[in-house]
């Protein structure tokens, strides 16, 4: 293992879902192209930004690249190792390397659970830490996000939509992973929250020294947080390139698009936009 | 501004007892919506902006609600309206569209039929296929293609944008003079945003809609709005025309709002700048100015709620509730070049 050798290496992945039909014999009829032969890779300590509409393949590329899913074909590359394939219980102690943060804080956390619980449980999984010790660990957790070890006997319902997901945050930094992959983390929290998380994950990646692959559709965020971003539009990523590149110099239709459509927030500019582009 | 406003809502309070007390969701909010204007309601959750819409149209009335103020429309005073006067007001003077455009119809109807539905509904003598032949040409106003075809067709069957396109058509259908849109675009991805937010400026342009926007999104406020409200923990902390709230913003929650924008058009920052903390609990708000536990700029006035009033000289229609002076503002919301709030010390 060389130390400019990428954490991941996605090569060629393809994820297509059967449409079928039929009541006793289910007849494939035609295929979702959900992820249609994406390649990319991600450095050590670095964030690569996953920029998309609805639909256009970014979430199930997160899910294809952590075996949440079974890729239909292509590579998976993790610290060198091909994941692609793995049985469960080979991929059982990758696990820990590779955590997700999910985009709805209220329906990505048990209801049930006390925020202790639902913190701990994958140190408990992975027999890291049990009784006092892990209770320790939890409350330390509790305070790097930002919330306070009294929270530790709560349950989700009494914390606001930001707090929920620094929760999440503590749960997917638990087992100090390698890789942290967060779909759309902050899509669902407002502006001045958003703000929060976004400077929570940048103070982690440089305390953790983690690896992030971001996804959002909202550009402006992911081009704050990421070192590298890929657009992706139909199941293909059909621009990558350092965030300021894409952003600044964008050389795909479709990513012009994009950037076009995300508002200004300045009345002046906003409006000299729209002139210029109602008189082309 | 025209003398007598179109809508008007003055002294606005909604309290909900629950069991931990009155929860004060709406706490004094006055506004004049002009024929033709675009007002935009901007806040956090919790704020109160929807429950301010919601009860212009009497959604809020509940058994535990308490309304006080007034909401005049023109001459009709919606708080004591009967729901028979209600139900002759919503969809015919004042249409709502509410956020979500996938629950907004009724998914085993076809969206066609919900609209003629609700033009029957207050207008008698209109013939199905009249009202059918009404919902064609609304939907092709509001941008469907092939409407003559897509009218049949089952929500589920339209995309979010289309569907959202379609709820803005039915909101159309009796010509309304008020529509409020309660986060139309937050649903939606940024180029079907673009599209639904030229549409209600054209609507707005073409047909004269006066609209109250609500949203917690300033980028959208700043394509499409003439004035703002900015709202915290039930009160309106600020109000301006829209280059006012942007160009010189008074209240420093505003600040934190335009300062924690990712913008595109400018080199990125090393961090992007917050507003710590969260919005207080209704039920239990700081003494003295609401937003004083997250403003790095408090001082000992700010123990006393400030009142919403102009404090400066050239600009009467801008208000605010900061009791800090306007000069000293100027020097405090600068941050690294840029508006916004500073960290707390």
């Amino acid at each position: 293992m060389t130390a400019d050798e990428p954490l991941v290496e996605v090569t060629d992945l393809v994820k297509h879902f059967p449409i079928k039909q039929g009541i006793l014999i289910d007849r494939e009829v035609d295929q979702v192209r959900a992820v249609d032969g994406v390649s990319f890779s991600v450095a050590r300590g670095q964030t690569l930004g996953l920029v998309g509409e609805s639909g256009s393949g970014k979430s199930t590329v997160c899910r294809v690249m952590l075996q949440l899913l079974a890729p239909t074909s292509g590579s998976v590359r993790f610290e060198g190792q091909e994941i692609a394939g793995l049985s469960r219980r080979q991929l059982r102690p990758l696990r820990r390397q590779m955590q997700m943060i999910f985009q709805d804080p209220y329906a990505s956390l048990n209801p049930r659970k006390r925020i202790g619980q639902i913190v701990g449980d994958p140190l408990k999984l992975q027999d890291v830490a049990s009784g006092r010790e892990l209770r320790m660990q939890v409350q330390e957790l509790l305070e790097r996000v930002g919330l306070s070890p009294e929270h530790y006997d709560r349950y989700p319902h009494e914390f606001s939509g930001g707090q929920r997901q620094r929760i999440g945050v503590a749960r997917a930094i638990a087992l100090k992973p390698k890789l942290v992959v967060a779909d759309e983390p902050v899509s669902a929290l407002d502006v001045s929250i958003q703000a929060q998380i976004v400077n929570l994950l940048d103070d982690l990646q440089d305390e953790l020294g983690l690896t992030y692959v971001f996804v959002a559709h909202d550009i402006g965020v992911v081009r704050h947080i990421s070192d590298r971003v890929a657009v992706m539009h139909d199941g293909k990523i059909v621009e990558e390139g350092t965030a300021d590149q894409v952003c600044e110099h964008p050389r795909d239709d479709y990513t012009k698009k994009l950037l076009a459509a995300v508002p200004i927030p300045d009345p002046r500019e906003s409006r000299a936009r729209r002139a210029s582009s109602s008189a082309a | 501004m025209s003398p007598a406003p179109l809508l008007s809502a003055q002294g606005l309070r909604v309290g909900f007892t629950t069991e931990g007390g009155l929860l004060q969701a709406v706490d004094g909010v006055s506004f004049d919506l002009a024929a033709g204007e675009v007002l935009a309601i901007v806040g956090e959750s919790g704020s109160g902006k929807s429950v301010t819409a919601q009860t212009i149209v009497g959604l809020t009335r509940s058994p535990n609600a308490r309304i006080e103020g007034s909401v005049r429309l023109g001459d009709t005073e919606l708080l004591d309206a009967s729901e028979t006067e209600l139900r002759k007001v919503r969809g015919e003077r004042i249409a709502m569209v509410f956020q979500d455009p996938m629950t907004s119809f009724n998914p085993v109807y076809r969206l066609g039929a919900q609209i003629v539905e609700a033009i029957r509904a207050h207008r008698d003598g209109v013939s199905k296929s009249e009202g059918r032949a009404r919902a064609v040409e609304l939907l092709d106003s509001v941008g469907i293609p092939d409407a003559e075809r897509r009218v049949d067709d089952y929500p589920h069957e339209f995309s979010g944008g289309m569907r959202q396109r379609a709820m803005i058509a039915m909101a159309l259908a009796l010509e309304p003079e008020v529509l409020i849109a309660d986060e139309p675009t937050t649903a939606l991805d940024v180029t079907i945003q673009a599209q639904v937010l030229r549409l209600l400026e054209s609507l707005n342009r073409e047909r004269g809609v006066a609209t109250i926007l609500i949203t917690h999104d300033l980028g959208v406020v700043a394509e499409v709005a003439d004035r703002v409200l900015v709202m915290y923990a039930g009160r309106v902390v600020e109000e301006g025309t829209l280059d006012e709230i942007f160009y010189d913003p008074q209240h420093p929650y505003t600040w934190g709002l335009l300062g924690s924008l990712t913008r595109l058009d400018r080199p990125r920052p090393k961090r992007l700048r917050q507003i710590s903390g969260a919005p207080p609990s209704l039920l239990s708000l700081p003494e003295g100015c609401s937003f004083r536990p997250r403003c790095p700029h408090e001082f000992a006035k700010c123990m006393e709620m400030p009142g919403l009033e102009a404090r400066l000289a050239d600009a009467p229609s801008h208000c605010d509730r900061c009791w800090l002076d306007p000069e000293r503002k100027r020097e405090k919301r600068e941050v690294g070049g840029q508006i916004g709030l500073e960290a707390p010390a």
